[in-house]
């Protein structure tokens, strides 16, 4: 299976030298090739290597790698530390290490919650909204709005039937990630429940908003992926949210699905309970609020 | 819950609509007693639809005033819709809803009425109770939307263009099914665009064009009004060679028209003006090549008002 713990990664490096080259072998994560330099120049330009290691002048050695690159960091630290030792260096500090696999800390961990929270948004919005513009686009609501029904009453029926959803929704890819990749779930499960309620109304209400005038299924499609794709971005489904820049942080965590995300990670890998999670909570409770008012507001019946 | 006599079950004064540059009602009035049956007959675009829907309560008007069962809009709708009974023109309904759910989630929505198989039985769909909204027919998806208008109980009863769209034996169907309501004395608006419907069912009409009402009365009173019983139709070979104005000065004709390669002539007295309509056409040298003649109905006055048919084809 793709996210079972392996050992740990082995960096591919080049060597222009066949000292250095021997230098870095001692250190078994690397993997050496010993190229000439402008084979070496090349592996690195495409990614092949993480690093090249060159002779300099003087018995110095030149690392030539990108420094934005996690892998060619530490693939500079390692060769050092190799080069460094085959020449002489000696550690004073006796270390040994003390390996720690826990699961919650891998990616497989990270990813389950954030594929939780796009499902509920995305079948939500998509389920309700062409629903809703459906109905209206064959006058069925308007048949309904000449009876004495309560115009609230039918919109909460949508919110009622996502709950109902909301079981398998939230059931099988929770159960799968535990089942196949052990993802865990730490916190209670009362919790979750009502975290994932919350999460459900308050979609809900976004797609009763972004249905509430559209007439036809094109134009609520366009007004969807609006809402959407921002949130597929930023909101830290694939990618921790935090690599975008400091500026956007207070934007990134007031949009909803960054708040059900971050509540359901906080959830399941650290059994954080509800009153740690106020401020997700609170960021759902306030877009179930005003999207619902508005959609009643705007509501286009017919 | 009973109407004094006096007031009228709809009233309608003044009133206008317009969408953007068409003025799809321009200063309608009506006056329908309890217990009649009122129809509002036209071609489509004379803004039958739009008068039916602001007495719904589904449009505002720009200017007028509705008066539904003494009440208004603006101020008892809730009340008001309790009491009406309405059949959109192509409602569709849930399709994956059966006959009796459909009627039951209606029935929901108002305090009191029939239970939903009562209603079920009065429109004969009894067999069809359990299937799905799906697989009726179009004629038994209009016998539905009518018993969904039945199911609250209602003192007024709104149907826009009931028949249309369904074949002839549907429509008698339906039209049974009406005069059965009728009978009970309830009230009913009727909109329509055909002219047998209206002759039948209509204690009363008023005839529409561009958001106007042109002519209102009995059947019988408006067909009467053309002064001319009988319409007959020619055919001829030349029909633009023919000298209209001679053809009306023929004993018995009320007037000549000529269209589509045919001449209309409204006439009075067939025994009379048949003869002396050929006589003349073979003075003036035209062949003829078909005769017809029959008497004069709704669309005759519609045609005599307006110079256009209620149905475009």
């Amino acid at each position: 299976m793709a996210f079972r713990s392996r050992p740990a990664e082995v960096l591919k490096v080049a060597a222009a030298s066949p000292s250095i080259a021997q230098a870095l072998r001692q250190e078994p994560t690397l993997d050496v090739a010993e190229l000439d330099p402008s084979a070496g120049e090349q592996r690195l330009r495409t990614g092949k290597v993480a690093l090249l290691v060159e002779p300099g002048a003087a018995g110095a050695v030149v690392y030539r790698y990108d420094d934005t690159n996690p892998e060619g960091r530490t693939a500079r630290m390692l060769a050092d530390r190799a080069v460094q030792r085959a020449a002489g260096r000696a550690d004073p500090v006796p270390a040994t290490d003390g390996i720690i696999r826990e699961a919650g800390s891998r990616y497989v961990d990270f990813l389950v919650p954030g594929l939780v929270g796009l499902g509920i948004m995305s079948n939500t919005l998509w389920g309700l909204g062409f629903s809703i513009v459906d109905s209206r686009r064959r006058k069925l609501t308007k048949r309904l709005i000449a009876t004495p029904m309560s115009r609230t009453y039918y919109l909460l029926s949508y919110l009622v039937w996502r709950l109902i959803v909301l079981v398998v929704e939230v059931g099988v890819p929770i159960g799968f990630g535990a089942l196949a990749f052990g993802v865990p779930v730490r916190g209670r499960v009362f919790d979750l429940v009502i975290i994932c309620i919350l999460a459900s109304l308050s979609f809900s209400a976004l797609a009763l908003l972004i249905s509430s005038r559209a007439r036809t299924i094109e134009a609520v499609s366009g007004l969807m992926n609006l809402a959407q794709v921002p949130m597929w971005i930023l909101s830290g489904v694939f990618f921790s949210a935090q690599r975008f820049p400091d500026a956007v942080q207070p934007v990134i965590s007031a949009l909803p699905l960054t708040a059900l995300i971050d509540a359901l990670r906080a959830h399941m890998l650290q059994g954080a309970g509800l009153p740690q999670l106020g401020p997700q909570l609170g960021v759902l409770t306030g877009w179930l609020l005003v999207c619902f008012v508005l959609a009643l507001k705007l509501f286009r019946w017919r | 819950m009973a109407l004094p006599e006096t007031r009228p079950a709809l009233r309608v004064t003044h009133l206008r609509k317009t969408y953007k540059d068409v003025v799809a009602v321009d200063g309608i009035e009506l006056n329908v007693p309890a217990g009649q049956c009122f129809g509002l007959l036209g071609p489509n675009g004379a803004g039958k639809t739009t008068t039916i829907e602001i007495c719904e309560g589904l449009t505002k008007p720009d200017s007028g005033d509705v008066e539904v069962l003494g009440l208004r809009w603006a101020s008892d709708a809730q009340a008001l819709r309790q009491r009406l009974g309405i059949q959109l023109q192509e409602t569709q309904l849930s399709d994956k809803l059966t006959v009796f759910e459909t009627l039951q989630l209606f029935r929901s929505f108002f305090d009191r009425g029939p239970a939903p198989d009562e209603v079920i039985a009065l429109v004969q769909l009894e067999e069809k109770r359990d299937a799905r909204v799906v697989a009726l027919s179009g004629g038994q998806k209009q016998r539905l939307a009518l018993a969904c208008a039945l199911v609250g109980d209602p003192d007024l009863l709104f149907l826009d263009e009931p028949t249309t769209g369904l074949d002839p034996q549907a429509r008698r169907q339906l039209w049974e099914l009406i005069e059965e309501f009728k009978k009970a004395g309830r009230t009913i608006l009727l909109t329509t665009h055909y002219m047998d419907e209206a002759e039948r069912l209509c204690d009363d009409l008023a005839i529409m064009d561009h958001g106007k009402v042109i002519a209102r009365g009995t059947p019988g009173v408006l067909v009467a009004s053309i002064g001319a019983d009988h319409l007959v139709e020619l055919s001829t070979t030349g029909a633009s060679d023919v000298d209209l104005a001679a053809l009306r000065r023929v004993a018995g004709v009320r007037d000549a028209r000529a269209e589509n390669g045919s001449i209309r002539i409204q006439a009075t007295e067939l025994h009379r003006s048949v003869p002396a309509l050929l006589e003349e056409l073979r003075r003036q040298g035209i062949p003829l090549t078909e005769l017809s003649t029959h008497s004069a109905t709704l669309e005759d006055v519609f045609v005599s008002l307006t110079g256009r048919h209620l149905r475009d084809e």
